[in-house]
């Protein structure tokens, strides 16, 4: 889908957040982007939707085809919904921008919401709805573009552990029934070996990318405890340990 | 139970502060033109109440006039100010030298450059007004979420849509703190400017009639005048910050 050609990020500073980073990412793919804070992967993340320009090296699509509005969608930290609308009309904002009238695109906000469960909230503004409820709303807005890429930046990091495991098996089962290509920031090793079909291992400051693993879990209720799990998690521990200063 | 006593509370204590005020005068027989009791004072009112009514009136047209002419200006001077660097960098240091300024020292000028009395009042009420509106607008508009911000790029979405979509609506809490402090802050700019221009001006508003009735020293009616004065500024606070919830609980649902 899109290869990252020795990229590099300098900031104004002088910080060199991202050095020669080259790897390619392809139709479909899972990628978790793992590391510890400051390690720049959310700058990696921020170059990939055009964000940000690299100071170095490329970011080059197939078909030479650069992404237009609608076709990256971004899920943040926060929720970030506006306030002042109710869980449909967030939705319907990113073809809101575009000049669609809601009339004509109410079918694909339905369908959004109900893609992460929450058909019977249409009308709750964010006030009224819980912080995973929240999440859902925004990875819904994400959706409705029906975008080619689906960057998500620590969207998980701030719920409590059991609605984190919720949307997490969630999403994954999401992008098997729709094989969205994922690029999902995190600095937790269980939910990049949860949810991912490659995790690319990055080290601090310059981020480089020190491993890039594929993962074979078996799918069902007992991803979480089956011994492939296990491994990988152990696998992603031993090379952290390689790669990080003491 | 306590809740109920702390809200009686400003009013009976303000009772107790009346009743002592009132026997002070007549205890130790204090002549009302130095102070007058607080029933010499009702009285004045009750006498006068048909030239201090459209004193108020006149008091009030110039200081909603300047609080409709100071949200306009600020609001449009921080839509400026966020939209261009330049503009901020222009304009920010003339609008802090505008409000550090006394506005009792600028009046006499305006008053010698506006023809229009009227008009001259409401200028100087502006002056004062506007720069709680522009710094709380600005301040709002600036705290857009970064995060919101980048969505709308990613969509594609044009300068007015970031604008009106996203903006403006997230300025508004912002913007309705510094409407309630302009609120007050028009009456205080009616009240200086009218003081200034005496009969020079409007020759109507309540603050015209405090110096009249101090020149003829009727001293209840300066002081009716006076508590007319206090009571629409804190009628003022209240509406505007009735609005405020109002507004925002329209906004962001109950």
């Amino acid at each position: 889908m899109l290869s990252i050609n020795a990229v590099s990020k300098r900031f104004d500073n002088g910080t060199l957040a991202l050095e020669k980073i080259s790897e390619a990412i392809d139709a479909g793919d899972f990628v978790a982007l793992l590391g510890p804070s400051g390690c720049g992967k959310s700058t990696l993340l921020r170059l990939l939707a055009g964000l940000d320009m690299p100071t170095d090296g490329a970011i080059i699509w197939d078909e030479g085809k650069q992404p237009g509005p609608g076709d990256i969608g971004f899920v943040f930290q926060d929720a970030t919904l506006l306030p002042w609308a109710d869980a449909a009309e967030n939705v319907y904002l990113p073809l809101r921008l575009r000049g669609r009238a809601r009339r004509e695109v109410a079918p694909r906000i339905e369908a959004a919401l109900a893609q992460v469960g929450l058909s019977d909230f249409a009308g709750s503004r964010p006030k009224a709805l819980s912080g995973g409820m929240k999440m859902r709303v925004s990875i819904a807005r994400a959706l409705v573009s029906e975008p080619r890429l689906l960057l998500m930046d620590e969207p998980f990091a701030a719920l409590d552990e059991f609605t984190r495991h919720r949307l997490q098996e969630d999403l994954h089962a999401l992008w098997r029934s729709t094989g969205k290509t994922i690029v999902f920031v995190t600095h937790s090793i269980y939910e990049a070996a949860f949810l991912a079909s490659r995790i690319f291992v990055m080290s601090p400051r310059p981020g480089r990318i020190a491993a890039d693993i594929r993962t074979a879990i078996p799918e069902g209720v007992n991803r979480r405890t089956s011994p492939e799990y296990v491994s990988l998690v152990a696998e992603v521990t031993e090379t952290f340990r390689r790669v990080m200063p003491r | 139970m306590i809740k109920a006593l702390e809200r009686m509370a400003p009013f009976v204590f303000g009772l107790v502060a009346l009743g002592l005020w009132q026997g002070a005068v007549w205890v130790m027989n204090v002549p009302p033109y130095v102070l007058p009791g607080p029933i010499a004072i009702v009285a004045a009112y009750m006498g006068d109440y048909d030239v201090l009514n459209p004193a108020l009136l006149s008091t009030l047209t110039v200081t909603l006039t300047a609080l409709v002419a100071a949200t306009t200006i600020g609001v449009a001077l921080a839509v400026a100010m966020a939209a261009s660097s330049l503009v901020r960098a222009a304009i920010q240091p003339w609008a802090v030298i505008l409000q550090v300024t006394p506005v009792v020292a600028i009046a006499p000028l305006i008053i010698i450059w506006v023809n229009q009395p009227f008009a001259a009042l409401v200028v100087c009420a502006t002056i004062i007004a506007f720069f709680p509106i522009l710094s709380n607008t600005a301040a709002g508009l600036a705290a857009t979420p970064p995060e919101l911000l980048d969505l709308f790029r990613l969509n594609g979405a044009t300068r007015a849509q970031t604008l009106f979509l996203l903006r403006l609506p997230s300025a508004l809490p912002y913007f309705l703190t510094g409407l309630r402090i302009s609120g007050t802050l028009a009456l205080v700019g009616a009240v200086v400017a009218e003081f200034v221009a005496g009969s020079g001006g409007f020759a109507s508003g309540l603050a015209y009639r405090i110096i009249e009735a101090s020149y003829r020293l009727e001293i209840p009616r300066m002081f009716a005048a006076l508590v007319l004065l206090a009571i629409t500024g804190i009628v003022i606070y209240a509406a505007l910050g009735m609005l405020s919830t109002i507004l925002l609980r329209k906004r962001d649902g109950a």
